[in-house]
């Protein structure tokens, strides 16, 4: 008999709502290491809020409903409790930070990590050779790396530097969020690429998406299809392809009833 | 008697006693000078260009000249960088070192350079500069002016290394003014750097009056670095005015962490078309802290370029102030102009004003500014603390952002690295305000 594994991530009857108004109404998710589950849903559905809340942003409130993130209570920690703890969100508008460039950041964030996890933070040499080794790993080079966060970067730019902060930081939980928004096929290729290349047996991946296109390079274990706040439909890989011929109001209807 | 009855008289006595000797160029430039002080009077907020600023402080108590001092005090800034230093106002020369500049590059402290060739360099651009007619803080300086930084670079000399200017205040217990000079001419396609720095070395309030001229000569390019480090007890009014030649390039910081009362005039003239002008400062303030930068870029000549970025830290109780005036010509074509003005408000009591002024003249240029001010920002806060930064952390990294950004477009490396260690120092020390609740 094998041991009862704990899920990485369970999500139980999650409600949540910002400035008052319902967003999220029953969410219910496992996620297990290894897997990648894709999130998808119409506009307005709460794919983001869900992300959102899963990296505890501020705004957002949860008013009912747990979240435990191996073994823990998620809803406990600080957002930056939870990246030290190996949740990251790639954001679906990362933001630009005025005079601080890249490398600077990421080391600083890195070593945050670091410290939490009783390893020694990295010196600036030591760091640029690790962020030349995590470059590699993704088939990225380093021209974003003395500019500042984000800060005129291209869509296509904003996206590869969150798959880079995202290789750098080693999550153990990783949330797209609209990874593929505004990018267009070469630009999703290579970052869809990248997100592939950082999947481990150890690792989950959550990929919150409008279109299906971004799972051609990622293939999810999962689909679910979020509706008013609630999963309303999940399956395999195919669903994904069926919600791109069909659209989203064929579920909307099942639901409904 | 009120206070310009006060320093006309402190004139009298200067015009009578240590001026005398002075030669007849000089006398006359003096006397035209207080003449135009005692017809302007000191500024009052009822003044535009005055309007946020206030003097009364400084006008409440007499300021004396300042003394001399023997050779005690601290050792200076600079290390072994060439540097001319000034103690109230005063060539301090076993404090200087002009060793290992090169041949072409003539350099002293003015009261040496009123005689002969040198002195008819420095009669022919000491207090030329239009836009000091109309400062009357500008002609005080003019009036007193006894020392000071004179540099001249000749055709082509490239200085290698920063050639430090450092003004100390040793007001000795008792306010003290002192009217601090520098003059900087480029000749063509020279290239330096030059610090301008400002120190206190003791806590009774003074007043640095200052007055720096840079004139770039053709293809000259010449980067200038000011540091106001004054003591929080200080009042510092400058005024800085350059002018550029055909394709010269000049690099201006002016960097303020000091003084409780500072006001900067900064007029640039591009002069000669192809002429680019960056002016880049930064104003970090905290407790009571006033600063004030009222720039005007002149674009007289066609095919210049300037980019204008001035950043604000605002803690506490502090105030800063930027007015920004941009003047296309007529004929000016092709101008490329960019001005920004970014201020970060970390308390409910600071206060930021930011005015942009546009008089376009000519069709065919780019123009474009832009100011913000306000609090650090939720979603970079939320941003930064989702990469594992405690909201401390994320709070300091940001807010030093705004004094990087500028530090960033520091051409010379070594400076750049030392004065990220002053501004460090500068914002760990502060006091970082509560930000308001995230969105």
């Amino acid at each position: 008999m094998s041991p009862v594994k704990t899920p990485m991530l369970e999500i139980t009857n999650l409600h949540a709502s910002v400035d008052g108004k319902a967003i999220l109404r029953g969410i219910d998710l496992v996620v297990n290491a290894g897997e990648v589950h894709a999130i998808m849903g119409p506009n307005g559905s709460g794919k983001s809020t869900l992300a959102q809340v899963l990296a505890g942003h501020p705004a957002y409130a949860v008013t009912a409903g747990s979240i435990r993130y191996e073994g823990k209570d998620l809803l406990e920690l600080d957002p930056e409790e939870r990246a030290r703890e190996g949740v990251f969100l790639a954001f679906q508008y990362p933001v630009a930070i005025r005079g601080i460039t890249n490398a600077y950041f990421l080391r600083s964030a890195l070593n945050a990590v670091r410290k939490h996890r009783g390893q020694p933070e990295l010196d600036p040499l030591e760091f640029l050779d690790l962020l030349a080794e995590k470059l590699k790993a993704i088939d990225s080079d380093d021209s974003l790396t003395n500019r500042p966060v984000n800060d005129g970067f291209s869509g296509g730019e904003k996206k590869r530097n969150e798959i880079l902060q995202m290789a750098v930081l080693e999550p153990k939980l990783a949330i797209l969020d609209e990874t593929d928004s505004g990018l267009d096929i070469d630009a999703l290729r290579t970052v869809a690429g990248a997100v592939d290349k950082l999947r481990r047996p150890d690792n989950a991946t959550v990929v919150v998406t409008h279109y299906q296109r971004i799972l051609n390079y990622i293939t999810p274990d999962v689909v679910h299809v979020l509706s008013a706040g609630r999963i309303v439909l999940s399956g395999g890989k195919e669903l994904a392809l069926e919600l791109e011929a069909r659209g989203y109001d064929w579920v909307r209807a099942e639901a409904a009833v | 008697m009120d206070a310009v009855q006060r320093y006309v008289a402190q004139f009298e006595a200067f015009a009578g006693n240590g001026a005398a000797r002075s030669p007849a160029w000089l006398r006359d430039l003096r006397a035209a000078a207080i003449a135009r002080f005692a017809a302007l009077g000191f500024p009052t907020t009822r003044q535009e260009e005055w309007r946020f600023t206030s003097v009364a402080p400084l006008l409440e108590s007499p300021f004396a000249p300042a003394p001399a001092v023997g050779r005690t005090g601290p050792a200076a800034a600079g290390g072994a960088s060439p540097r001319l230093v000034f103690v109230n106002g005063r060539f301090a020369a076993e404090r200087s070192s002009l060793a290992g500049l090169p041949a072409g590059v003539r350099v002293g402290n003015l009261a040496s350079k009123l005689d002969g060739p040198a002195g008819a360099f420095v009669e022919r651009h000491l207090g030329r500069a239009a836009a000091l007619a109309d400062n009357a803080f500008a002609a005080l300086n003019t009036a007193f002016v006894a020392d000071g930084a004179v540099v001249h670079l000749t055709k082509g000399t490239v200085l290698a290394e920063p050639l430090h200017v450092i003004f100390a205040s040793a007001p000795g217990g008792k306010p003290t003014v002192s009217h601090p000079r520098v003059l900087l001419v480029a000749d063509e396609q020279a290239r330096a750097t030059l610090v301008e720095h400002y120190v206190a070395w003791d806590d009774t309030p003074y007043w640095t009056n200052a007055v720096t001229e840079i004139v770039v000569g053709d293809g000259a390019a010449v980067e200038v670095v000011r540091v106001q480090e004054e003591s929080v007890h200080a009042f510092h009014v400058a005024s800085t005015v350059t002018r550029q030649g055909r394709d010269s390039t000049l690099a201006l910081h002016p960097l303020v962490l000091g003084a409780a009362l500072a006001r900067h005039d900064i007029t640039n003239v591009l002069d000669g078309p192809g002429a680019d002008l960056l002016l880049n400062g930064l104003y970090l303030l905290g407790g009571r802290q006033h600063a004030d930068h009222h720039t005007i870029i002149d674009h007289a000549q066609p095919d210049c370029r300037s980019h204008e970025f001035m950043n604000g830290v605002l803690d506490a109780a502090s105030r800063g102030v930027f007015n920004g005036r941009i003047i296309v010509r007529p004929g000016a074509q092709r101008t490329d102009s960019k001005q920004t003005n970014h201020n970060l408000v970390l308390s409910e009591e600071a206060r930021a004003d930011s005015q942009p002024q546009l008089e376009i003249y000519a069709d065919d240029v780019k123009c474009t500014h832009g100011a913000t001010l306000g609090p650090l920002d939720p979603k970079e806060l939320f941003y930064l603390q989702s990469r594992g930064l405690a909201l401390a952390e994320a709070r300091a990294l940001l807010t030093y952002g705004f004094g990087a950004e500028i530090l960033g477009r520091l051409r010379h490396q070594g400076l750049r690295e030392s004065l990220d260690g002053a501004v460090r120092a500068r914002l760990a020390a502060g006091h970082v305000a509560e930000p308001a609740p995230p969105r």
